[in-house]
């Protein structure tokens, strides 16, 4: 039982980093009809910021400050890459689906690989906080402190951008174009500044959702393929949980990463056939579309 | 249709406009002068060309030949939403609401469109209010208030086609193009709809009507134009327009 409660709580912290990742994705191709394959990248210069933050920042701060500092610098620093490459690389070709696919996938491709100049193909290490390794005793539990980070700053991403989207004249024009965006153009909007905002929003949240993978699921460690390798679950639950829908990407976040810590553990753990994690996530996702091909919440296509 | 005391105020100017598409007419040699403040009914047989005149006139669609003039200015290089600013609004034969948006929404967002500064991350701080301010009194005209905050997806037809005006109100357009408002709306909901039309028009907008009731078009409209195979066959007062013979042959079999 206990180990059942620490494997839904691990599960549920990796379900807020998927949400971060797919989030924005989920958006981005709602609005855009852009299949952002630079998604991971996001993710990944993300967690570089937040390695070159940590790193190059005096000591003296102390390792806490470093860490917040690390974290609000991948957020940054994320949104800036994506608007970056909104305008210049997107922007050019809407409506080209196939060129945008090419393109996103030879920015991450060449950026990847001027990682791996950079910094070289070996993970580098973030000092963090003690407090961030230690577990906390809770009811006979040890719930490892990092969790609490991911589950914290998903719900807090998650609120904020429901409410964004609900309550704010951003909100309206993003929802309203997620439905039809050429009529919000007929109605005299620039949609363009939408498109640019989501992909910053959308990257921003990639670039936390990078550094908060390096910090709570891979040891502090930062390398050049953590984007992409994340990427493919962010699909997986962008499309289990239906494209343009925020909702949609949480509850298949939360389902996703709950059923690869389970499956992993329990029969991965068993026969020792540690895939089954991610083979799991593949399942449903058939299962899901088989049953339900527009996503959990979805609109009609 | 030729005016000879000097230029008037034409809301609309069409002149020789045409619409072509891989090599067969779809519109050609259209002429009309569309005063401000006029009704129009535009009629004809389905395939007409009907649609395709409006999306000319509201930019979705660009002429191929022609010109057309918006208060006396070129519309050639003007944009869809560069119509919608300067006062052109549109209803769709299929509805065009944001169905996953509540009713106070739908209008407010077309008010915050004609507000402007919509993407800037600083404006006047009033802005928000005034456009929620216009899109309820575009509602109460329509007589949606009551409605504010349903989903809209969850309307009937006759209340979207309402919704639709409202839209068009809040967004302020001074020439409506409105493309079968009756398309899909229940018998008892006609003669409200079409009060409520002819209230907007009566308070000096420029109204284009795409429309196949024809008891609708003669109440409503003050000249009638009759499209057909992308002709404009004729062009004149209702009753004028409906005894012509050319416009009966071409309807000949369809309902009059």
């Amino acid at each position: 039982m206990n180990i059942f409660l620490v494997l839904t709580f691990s599960g549920v912290a990796l379900g807020a980093i998927y949400f971060l990742a797919a989030s924005g994705l989920s958006l981005i191709y709602g609005l855009m009809d852009v299949l952002n394959f630079a998604h991971g990248l996001f993710m990944t210069l993300g967690a570089y910021a937040g390695y070159e933050i940590a790193t190059r920042l005096p000591t003296s701060l102390g390792a806490p400050t470093l860490v917040i500092l690390a974290i609000i610098g991948a957020t940054l620093f994320g949104g800036l890459a994506a608007g970056v490459t909104e305008l210049i690389l997107i922007r050019p070709l809407y409506g080209k689906p196939i060129s945008q696919i090419l393109i996103t996938i030879g920015l991450d491709l060449a950026v990847v690989g001027l990682l791996m100049g950079g910094f070289g193909s070996t993970a580098l290490q973030i000092p963090v906080p003690l407090w961030l390794v230690e577990p906390t005793h809770l009811g006979g539990l040890f719930l490892p402190n990092a969790n609490f980070l991911a589950i914290g700053a998903g719900v807090i991403v998650l609120i904020g951008l429901e409410l964004f989207l609900a309550l704010t004249r951003y909100g309206i024009i993003i929802r309203a174009g997620v439905e039809n965006r050429e009529m919000v153009r007929a109605l005299g909007i620039d949609v363009g500044r939408a498109f640019t905002l989501v992909f910053v929003i959308g990257g921003a949240m990639a670039g936390l959702g990078g550094i908060l993978y390096t910090i709570v699921f891979s040891g502090d460690l930062v390398s050049p393929n953590q984007g992409d390798s994340l990427l493919i679950f962010a699909f997986i639950v962008v499309v289990i949980g239906g494209l343009g829908s925020i909702r949609g990407s949480a509850v298949a976040a939360l389902t996703v990463g709950l059923l690869q810590q389970y499956t992993s553990f329990y029969i991965g753990g068993h026969s020792g056939w540690a895939q089954i994690g991610d083979l799991s996530t593949v399942l449903l996702l058939a299962v899901v579309l088989e049953l339900r091909p527009r996503g959990l919440f979805g609109r009609v296509a | 249709m030729t005016d000879s005391s000097g230029p008037r105020s034409f809301a609309l100017h069409v002149r020789d406009l045409g619409f072509r598409v891989g090599g067969a007419d779809i519109l050609s040699e259209i002429d009309l002068e569309i005063e401000e403040g006029s009704f129009l009914g535009i009629i004809g047989p389905n395939g007409a060309g009907k649609t395709t005149f409006l999306n000319l006139m509201s930019g979705l669609l660009k002429p191929t030949s022609g010109t057309v003039e918006l208060f006396g200015r070129d519309l050639a290089s003007v944009s869809t939403s560069g119509r919608a600013r300067l006062g052109v609004g549109r209803t769709f034969q299929t509805s065009s609401l944001f169905n996953s948006l509540s009713v106070l929404e739908n209008a407010r967002i077309s008010a915050q469109a004609r507000l402007g500064g919509n993407m800037k991350l600083w404006r006047r701080p009033r802005a928000g209010d005034e456009a929620t301010a216009a899109a309820e009194s575009a509602l109460e005209e329509v007589g949606l208030s009551g409605l504010a905050h349903q989903i809209t997806g969850a309307l009937s037809h006759g209340d979207k086609r309402k919704l639709e005006l409202a839209i068009l109100l809040a967004a302020q357009a001074r020439v409506l193009l409105l493309d079968e408002p009756m398309a899909g709306v229940n018998t008892e909901d006609v003669p409200l709809l079409t009060a409520l039309i002819d209230r907007l028009h009566s308070e000096g907008r420029t109204v284009l009507m795409v429309e196949h009731h024809m008891a609708v078009i003669v109440g409503l409209a003050q000249k009638v134009a009759v499209l057909d195979f992308g002709r404009l066959l004729a062009c004149g007062e209702p009753e004028e327009v409906m005894a012509n013979e050319t416009v009966q042959a071409a309807y000949l079999g369809e309902p009059l």
